[in-house]
């Protein structure tokens, strides 16, 4: 370390802060989604990581359509490509609740085997569909290269640009979830199902709409992910356990505990990754998480409400 | 008296959620052999005593001395094993095991892992469940699955799978809700029965009822006590009256 | 004779389970099937270990875990450091940089053999750790979250999280641990070559003797009053807390046992197949096995080594035939137990398989009936004269 000029430091560590803060970003964006149905409902989404895929896999199918067949729109699709991933992801969350999830609410592990069972079909049809080669999307230019601020140091745009969409994305979750009145509705249903009946919500369709939204969001992650990173079949699968994680680390009924939790992870693992190796520091930072859950399984910020 | 005397002596408990005092300096006496019945208006603060007697939930402040032992300190399953024993307000019986199945289970014995893994059932115990099974008015359905039994007699059951512990204090919380006028009369029968040789604490509204079994009754009202003395008495406090009959 | 009777038999119907089983996989499959294929039921049937382990903890106690391949993992790595060590002999190894260490350290520049893998080269000593290894690793995890009264989907997460370090821990030490190709080539075993066809026969019978052992383990448990009492657990836990029981100690007795029997099936996986590797131990098998005990019946002990045998041969042939629709067969599986037949296929024979029996037995009795008629009709139609 003593190799280094202070001007490198710096920029060693200001590289290292950012990538923890990608790091932090897509790890939130898939939290997100997650906490607003594991969080919110208590429904277990194994499928999570699958709805994610869906929103890469359609970013991927609009870049390809758009080179064929409209060339010049391909500076732009990317938009339009985050929100049909949106759309299109929640659609599907919606008929998973209509046909799946609303039989299951009252039986949280079965839930998490029938979702994991889902997360299985999902995968094979990525498959069948798209190979099971990963597949990118053709990203427009304003998203390639990176920002210089100094000479030494390097910020990739695209990173820029998923921590911007997160910052949009957790504002407008938030503004959602605590500040309009369908925000309250979806509250109040989680806490109290029966009440919320008697008061005329109809929690039927508070429980789909929010499971669908959960969903989308997972498609907006998705769409996000392409810009870091290829996509396969089982790209989903590979960050369902750790954005459980995320989710129950930081008290699976607090929105804000989410944001810490994903925060303090993605920096615990990036800083550490800069010193032990990659898997080592994985296996202290899953470690020091499980102990802590241990010993507090509410998770960092528990919800106080009397049994 | 001196404290130590009673079978169950509260003193200043108090327990507060988030501010609100639920059960506020109460000081509660209970004798060997007495039928005490708790009354009060929803959100007085009964189910909560009950709660904090069985160590459901923690108090903020105060003591429950049971026999000398303070049950404050102790993990639910010692202050069962201290000779408490409490009924919930819904039938909370294990409906997939039988009627006699119910009851070994509760039995005394084989309480540990080991212990349990080794329980043999004598004739002794086969016994002592037919006893039991009969002052519960259950004799006849000893091999009925228990979630078909009425509701009515679920509660008997849950009665005898406290009494097979042999219990010295006894908590039922709202032991006729829901029972026809002939099951609450058995069961008003079946109470004054139990009351020898240990205490037991009620908590009821059916009024009828409790002028039929209560020794002594005490009203609670936002966490304290209103008034105490026997049926007759609290029935005509002028403070109980205006409380129940609203203001 | 009582107690064998009716705990360990399980009475007349229980009995007769065994016994069909027993046949089958002491009679039956060795006769039919060839020696490749038998080896392959002897892997399936350390699975059912796991299956097994899971009627107790889930089935009967309501405790989903998703990491019960990190016991069987666990098991199968131990008996794998002792084969490994007896195959790594200083002769074995003589071309190696460091002769005398298994090869994988020699290739990860290791000079000595790691102070955990030295008592490994005892026998005794590896089978008291396939047993108390993962029995102590249950025990641990089971006090930190039953006494906290954490339960249910966070204790699934939590097992899911656990496997996943495990995973990445056995990985990612190359050097200690064999890395992702796992430990591979063992030979023999105190000498005794486990490679030999005999050697694969042998190990088929003491598999299945040992897996009809941990049933009647199980059926003990299950019939005595702390299955009773795991029952009463799974449906009303404050209950059974207020009636006198420190409920947490359940918990952790069963989670330990299950933990146990699921290391056994790991080292005879092993033994068996002649490897151990991380790809047992993460995530996916230990969701696979919830799937063969969901599909058997979690409430059954034989249910879910039929359960295991016809999933695991499901995917076998599918794989080779159709293997797009393997993935989609398991994920409707998955869904298809959970919404329609929670209690698996011995759920299913059970609600139906006496009316199946009852019905079988009716049609015998109708063609004998038919029979005897005809026999009649014959006899008299010789008697009047054709």
């Amino acid at each position: 370390m003593g190799e280094y000029t202070t001007q490198e430091l710096i920029s060693i560590f200001a590289m290292q802060g950012f990538a923890g803060f990608s790091l932090f970003s897509v790890l939130l964006l898939m939290a997100l989604g997650l906490a607003i149905i594991f969080g919110q409902m208590g429904v277990i989404n194994m499928a999570h990581g699958e709805f994610m895929a869906v929103g890469a896999y359609t970013t991927y199918l609009l870049s390809v359509l758009s080179e064929e067949y409209f060339p010049g729109f391909v500076q732009y699709y990317f938009v339009f490509a985050i929100l049909l991933s949106f759309l299109i992801a929640g659609l599907l969350g919606y008929l998973a609740e209509f046909a799946l999830i609303r039989h299951l609410y009252k039986r949280p592990l079965d839930t998490l085997l029938a979702t994991w069972g889902l997360s299985l079909i999902m995968q094979q049809i990525f498959r069948s569909i798209f190979g099971a080669r990963e597949v990118s999307p053709t990203l427009p230019d304003w998203l390639l290269g990176s920002y210089q601020p100094t000479e030494t140091i390097d910020i990739p745009l695209n990173g820029l640009f998923v921590l911007g969409l997160t910052l949009v994305v957790t504002l407008g979750v938030f503004i959602l979830m605590y500040r309009s009145s369908w925000g309250l509705r979806v509250r109040a249903t989680t806490q109290n199902r029966v009440m919320s009946g008697a008061v005329g919500i109809n929690t039927k369709k508070v429980d789909r709409l929010t499971f669908a939204l959960g969903c989308g969001i997972a498609g907006i992650a998705g769409a996000a992910f392409t810009t870091i990173a290829s996509t396969g079949p089982t790209t989903g699968s590979l960050y369902i356990v750790d954005t459980f994680m995320v989710v129950v680390f930081g008290g699976a009924a607090s929105l804000f505990g989410t944001i810490v939790s994903a925060f303090s992870i993605a920096q615990a693992q990036s800083i550490l990754e800069f010193f032990i190796s990659g898997s080592m520091a994985k296996v202290i930072t899953l470690l020091t998480i499980v102990i802590f859950l241990m010993m507090r399984p509410e998770g960092l910020f528990a919800s106080k409400v009397r049994k | 008296m001196s404290i130590s005397d009673y079978t169950l002596a509260i003193e200043d408990l108090t327990v507060s959620f988030d501010g609100f005092k639920a059960v506020d300096a109460l000081n509660l006496y209970i004798d060997k052999n007495e039928l005490r019945v708790v009354i009060g208006p929803n959100g007085a603060g009964k189910t909560t005593v009950l709660d904090l007697i069985c160590g459901k939930t923690r108090s903020t402040e105060g003591s429950i001395m049971f026999k000398n032992q303070e049950l404050t300190k102790l993990s639910e399953h010692e202050i069962v094993h201290a000779g408490v024993g409490r009924k919930f307000q819904t039938p909370s019986i294990y409906e997939n095991l039988t009627v006699f199945e119910n009851l070994e289970v509760s039995y005394p014995e084989g309480r540990s892992v080991f212990g349990s893994l080794g329980f043999k059932r004598t004739a002794e115990i086969d016994e002592r469940i037919m006893e039991i099974a009969k002052e519960i008015f259950l004799e006849e359905f000893l091999d009925m699955e228990a979630a078909l039994l009425s509701h009515g007699q679920k509660q008997w059951l849950e009665i005898g799978m406290l009494l097979i512990q042999e219990p010295e204090l006894l908590m039922l919380d709202e032991p006729v809700a829901g029972m026809s006028v002939k099951e609450r009369e058995q069961t008003a029968e079946l109470l004054k029965r139990i009351c020898e040789g240990r205490s037991v604490l009620v908590i009821e509204h059916d009024m009828d009822f409790v002028a039929s079994i209560a020794h002594k009754v005490t009203v609670l009202h936002q966490g304290k006590i209103l008034a105490e003395g026997d049926m007759e008495s609290v029935q005509n406090d002028p403070a109980v009256i205006e409380v129940y009959l609203g203001h | 004779m009582n107690f064998i009777y009716e705990r360990l038999l399980g009475g007349k119907n229980g009995m007769v389970g065994i016994a069909i089983l027993a046949a089958l996989i002491f009679i039956i499959l060795p006769l039919s099937l060839d020696l490749f294929r038998l080896n392959l039921v002897g892997k399936y049937l350390t699975y059912a270990f796991a299956a097994v382990s899971l009627v107790l903890l889930w089935g009967y106690g309501g405790i989903l875990s998703l990491g019960q391949g990190v016991f069987f993992g666990l098991g199968g790595y131990c008996m794998a450091m002792f084969l490994k060590l007896e195959a790594s002999s200083p002769e074995n190894t003589a071309i190696q940089s460091t002769p005398g260490i298994p090869d994988f350290m020699d290739w990860n520049q290791l000079t000595e053999l790691p102070w955990f893998w030295t008592p490994f080269d005892n026998f005794g000593f590896t089978i008291l750790a396939v047993l108390v290894v993962p029995t102590v690793f249950a025990f641990i995890i089971g006090y930190s979250m039953f006494k906290r009264r954490v339960g249910g989907v966070y204790f699934a997460i939590i097992t899911q999280i656990i496997a996943l370090i495990l995973t990445v821990l056995i990985v990612g030490q190359q050097g200690y641990t064999g890395g992702i190709n796992g430990i591979t080539d063992l030979r023999t075993l105190n000498g005794w070559d486990i490679r030999t066809d005999s050697a694969k026969y042998i190990l088929y019978f003491i598999n299945a003797i040992l897996l009809i052992g941990v049933i009647f383990l199980g059926r003990y448990i299950l019939t005595s009053k702390f299955g009773r009492l795991l029952l009463a657990m799974r449906d009303k836990e404050d209950r059974v807390r207020f009636s006198g029981y420190d409920v947490s100690n359940f918990k952790i007795f069963v989670f330990c046992i299950s933990a146990m029997i699921s290391a056994i099936g790991g080292a005879m996986f092993t033994l068996q197949v002649g490897f151990m590797s991380p790809s047992f131990v993460g995530i996916v098998p230990s969701i696979e096995m919830v799937i063969f005990a969901a599909v058997g019946g979690r409430m059954s002990l034989i249910g879910v080594v039929y359960g295991t045998l016809l999933v695991n041969f499901g995917k076998t042939m599918f794989s080779e035939t159709f293997p797009e629709m393997w993935l989609f067969l398991m994920g409707g599986l998955f869904i298809a137990v959970v919404m329609y037949f929670p209690n698996g296929i011995a759920g299913l024979w059970e609600k139906h398989g006496t009316k199946l029996t009852s019905c079988i037995k009716k049609m015998q009795c109708v063609d004998t009936v038919k029979t005897y008629i005809s026999n009649k009709r014959v006899a008299k139609a010789e008697a009047t004269g054709e």
